[in-house]
């Protein structure tokens, strides 16, 4: 088997707060090879945004990872110093922000923004990269790239400067990107193009991407594999068709079935039951115990991730039951 | 636009025919015109003389005309201990003070904006909340007192800078200028640290509100998740957008600037306009307070116009807001 | 649950937003260095009202001013026995009574141009707020106006134009802070005005009177206070300066601000205590008013509250 493009191990990331520790990630693995989209899903506040900026070392303060390995082509990204990481970041992992409306400075031009991505990591001329800043933008879609990179975000749609971060993540061809959500503030249609455009360009660089979102249609038609992340943990891993269809864990289970989809019109959506608990104030044992329908006395005892069946992990000490 | 410049000079000019005629009555009716206007030293032919060219024996509206026809011909009056026209008088001071304005604002800058940054980006560590303390008390201290003791210390005990004066001056272009020479230059430090200490503190303070805002935004991650440097994303990115708002508030406050020298003036004798209206009032040499106050009005005018014109090239909101109201 | 949720409602649909005074308090003395700048503060307006019982010598009855004393050093003793602890000035006044009694002509000056300035600004901004229109226009053009000139400047025009003296100061100083209590007030009572009580008490038909003091005026005081606060600070030290300048208070009233420019002359034979201890009261006064004034800001303010 190849070395994998990213393999994180047992990632811990906390913050400390004044009203004590939140662990944001907790003991979180996955791992995935060169050109392969992996889904990470979960609700707000489930750790998978943090997961993204700890494996790019922008975790904030008083937030910090505190344990775990993130091994990038072998290479643990948490033992480099700030300026072998300031090297990678952009050059070989790079990362789409959420909002694109606020992911752009707004009193730069959309060139300086781009040459001086691509001048941080290769000595070029300002020519030569701004030759190939309006390349990328040509490459996503935007129109007249010469004539778009003299201007300012604010002269941008939101779609519009989501494609434009998407060129920048793509300008120094990583072998990596992190994407955060990058649809979910825009509209549908728009979701639809950037969706395809980004699956396009990894297949066609063999870059490989992390799809940061709660939206499960997105993953499916998007994803080979996907990690399903609950209260700081991941829950859930397998191949998208697997889980999708045949969820084990029950908080997978319940966070499929409250999509709505065709085939349930007419009835009444499942929903989970109660709210995200508090990172500050975990449940002790399962974090889902407290709203999983099948827990018992057992689910007070901590569950372990193990290998449920091929490729199939989870972490929950009874998969196989029954939740209706 | 053009609207919006047109109807910003109209309102200017209707502030500076305010304000003359608040300076005309202040002589006239308040106070009586023949004191203020003529020198208690005048033999009784010269009195009549002024009255005559002052109008003074006419009715008031009739004298408001002539006192702003002789103004608009740049006719103030004339000085009665220097003898000379009041506004040549002002215009000659007034290098020297516009020199110590520009200094001042220039140290406030360079010193306050690299405080404020700092204070702003490790706001917990030491160094900031002593650069903090020393802001609230640029805010609380008085300037004049400040300037005292700045001469205690660094001229009578250390004796390291002189007290007093211009200095060495070169002639430039007709303006005489301190900062041109090391004899000057040390003249002008001290005068030019006090008064910009109130500024500084301003420019800390809103420099470290901008930083603080900014290094939370997503802009600014995203620029770390590009590989940028350090300095790349201090320099460039966070400095570009704290300085909008700080050159804005600053060029506002080059107003303030002048009006304060006369304190610092005062207190290091500085030769500039200031001082000259502190020395006119006490000698109550009038036609030069008269002119003074007219020609301050008038820069003030001028300078706030030119900030609100600015400020709406510089954000396009401004400017649309303005237009509907 | 459900009727503790509609309690919660009522109370607050009729009683206004106003936190108790006990929270207020314990709020504002939370933070160590605005409990002792209060305390300061406190101290400093005991030692101004009572200046002529404390302080150990009047500065200015002849009869107790020797000017043989004059300029000695702080602990000096003179004929008499009495220790000058702070020295003398250059006529030989006890330099800790002329403080004293300086102190307290500036915090009077002070607080009185304040409290002026605060009736006429408070009124123009509740006239401009309550009855809008070009009333407001005409207001607020002013304020606008004279607050595009600095403080400085304009108490300068107006000592210029009306001459020395105790009344011509207070006008001096009244004149210049008017504006900002005006702008104050007009801010927070049109944001109580568009509230719906206020709309109420017009349908009630409530004279304009009863609306403006019993209903605007309550609401329009958080922000007074804090802005008071600041501005006599404000005006406290704008008076020392005029009086430096020599354009202020006249010599028969000495405010710190006139004793430091008294020590001014001598500092340059190294006597510095004539100016350096006035001025330290001066900066301790402000001060302790500044951080009071931002406590209370930070307690007023609403936004603030959690």
């Amino acid at each position: 088997m190849p070395q994998p493009t990213l393999d994180v191990r047992n990632l811990q990331t906390h913050f400390f707060t004044r009203d004590g520790v939140a662990k944001a990630v907790e003991d979180v693995s996955f791992s995935l090879g060169s050109g392969e989209v992996l889904g990470l899903v979960g609700e707000s506040g489930s750790g998978k945004t943090v997961t993204g900026f700890s494996i790019l070392g922008l975790v904030d303060p008083p937030g910090e990872v505190v344990g775990g390995e993130i091994l990038f082509k072998g290479r643990n990204l948490l033992k480099l110093s700030e300026e072998e990481m300031r090297n990678v970041r952009g050059n070989h992992l790079a990362m789409v922000f959420q909002d694109p409306m606020m992911t752009l400075n707004p009193v730069l031009r959309i060139d300086t923004q781009m040459i001086e991505a691509i001048q941080a990591h290769q000595k070029v001329g300002t020519d030569v990269a701004r030759e190939r800043a309006r390349d990328a933008l040509g490459k996503v879609g935007i129109a007249s790239p010469d004539e778009r990179l003299r201007a300012y975000p604010h002269q941008f749609s939101g779609g519009m400067r989501q494609r434009v971060a998407i060129a920048i993540a793509l300008l120094n061809q990583p072998e990596l990107i992190i994407a955060d959500e990058p649809t979910t503030a825009l509209d549908v249609t728009i979701q639809g193009q950037i969706l395809h455009e980004v699956q396009r360009l990894c297949r066609e660089t063999g870059t490989a991407l992390i799809w940061i979102t709660h939206d499960l249609a997105v993953v499916a038609g998007l994803a080979e594999r996907i990690c399903v992340m609950y209260a700081g943990r991941i829950v859930e891993t397998g191949s998208v068709d697997e889980v999708l269809d045949r969820p084990l864990h029950p908080y997978s289970k319940g966070l499929i079935e409250s999509v709505p989809s065709h085939n349930q019109r007419g009835r009444r959506l499942n929903q989970i039951p109660g709210m995200t608990p508090s990172l500050l104030s975990l449940p002790e044992g399962c974090a889902f115990r407290t709203r999983c329908p099948i827990a018992d006395v057992e689910c007070r005892r901590l569950p372990s991730l193990h290998e449920a069946e091929t490729e199939r992990r989870i972490f929950c000490h009874h998969p196989q039951r029954e939740t209706a | 636009m053009t609207v919006f410049i047109i109807r910003r000079l109209l309102q200017s000019i209707v502030v500076v025919f305010l304000m003359s005629l608040l300076v005309f009555v202040g002589v006239n009716v308040v106070g009586d015109p023949v004191d203020m206007l003529i020198n208690p030293e005048a033999d009784q032919a010269e009195i009549e003389r002024v009255i005559r060219h002052f109008g003074l024996d006419k009715p008031l509206h009739i004298q408001y005309g002539h006192f702003l026809l002789n103004a608009l011909n740049g006719d103030l009056g004339k000085s009665f201990i220097f003898g000379m026209p009041a506004l040549k008088l002002i215009l000659m001071r007034m290098p020297a003070t516009l020199e110590l304005a520009f200094s001042a604002l220039i140290l406030a800058v360079l010193i306050g904006i690299p405080l404020g940054v700092y204070a702003g980006l490790k706001s917990k560590a030491k160094v900031s909340r002593t650069i903090m303390a020393g802001s609230i008390l640029g805010f609380s201290l008085p300037t004049f007192w400040v300037g005292l003791m700045m001469i205690m210390v660094f001229a009578v005990m250390l004796g390291w800078l002189p007290s007093t004066g211009r200095g060495e001056t070169v002639l430039v272009a007709g303006i005489e200028l301190s900062f041109l020479t090391l004899d000057g230059l040390s003249h002008l430090l001290m005068p030019a640290l006090n008064l910009s200490l109130f500024k500084m503190s301003l420019v800390i303070r809103l420099a470290r509100a901008g930083t603080r805002e900014v290094v939370h935004q997503d802009y600014m991650k995203f620029a770390r998740a590009k590989g940028l440097s350090e300095s790349r994303l201090i320099f460039v990115h966070l400095m570009k957008n704290i300085l909008i708002p700080v050159v804005t508030v600053l060029g506002l406050e080059l107003g303030g600037l002048i009006a304060f020298s006369v304190v610092t003036e005062t207190v290091f004798a500085w030769p500039g306009m200031g001082k000259l209206i502190i020395d006119s009032i006490h000698l109550l040499d009038r036609p030069v307070v008269v002119a003074y106050l007219m020609i301050i009005v008038l820069m003030f005018v001028i300078i706030n116009l030119i900030v609100d014109v600015l400020y709406s090239i510089l954000d396009p909101r401004v400017r649309l807001q303005d237009m509907k109201t | 649950m459900e009727v503790l949720q509609n309690e919660d409602g009522r109370t607050e649909k009729f009683s206004k937003p106003d936190p108790p005074l006990q929270r207020f308090l314990e709020n504002f003395f939370e933070s160590k260095v605005s409990t002792g700048a209060f305390a300061v503060l406190l101290l400093i307006l005991i030692l101004g009202l009572f200046a002529p019982l404390i302080s150990p010598t009047d500065p200015y009855d002849l009869a107790q001013v020797d000017v043989m004393d004059s300029r000695l050093e702080p602990g000096s003793k003179s004929y008499t026995g009495m220790t000058y602890w702070l020295g003398t000035d250059g006529a030989g006044r006890d330099l800790l009574s002329a403080i004293l009694y300086g102190l307290r002509t500036s915090l009077s000056v002070g607080v009185l141009s304040g409290l002026i300035a605060l009736a006429i600004g408070g009124a123009f901004g509740l006239i401009a707020a309550y009855f809008g229109g070009k009333v407001e226009t005409l207001i607020m053009r002013v304020v606008d106006i004279q607050l595009g000139f600095p403080a400085i400047l304009v108490a300068l025009v107006l000592v210029a134009l009306l001459g020395k003296g105790v009344d011509k100061i207070i006008v001096a100083l009244v004149v210049v802070q008017w504006a900002y209590y005006a702008r104050t007030v007009r801010g927070s009572a049109l944001v109580e005005r568009r509230k719906e009580y206020i709309e109420a008490a017009t349908c009630l038909a409530l004279s304009h009177q009863r609306i403006v003091f019993r209903h605007l005026l309550p609401n329009c005081l958080p922000p007074l206070i804090v802005v008071g606060t600041l501005q006599t600070a404000h005006a406290i030290s704008l008076e020392a300066t005029l009086s430096f300048l020599g354009i202020g208070l006249p010599i028969t009233e000495p405010s710190l601000g006139l004793l430091i420019a008294n020590g001014f002359e001598y500092m340059l034979s190294q006597r510095y205590w004539i100016s350096f201890f006035p001025g330290i009261a001066l900066l301790i006064t402000i001060v302790s008013i500044n951080l009071v004034g931002d406590q209370l800001r930070d307690v007023l303010n609403p936004r603030l509250q959690k």
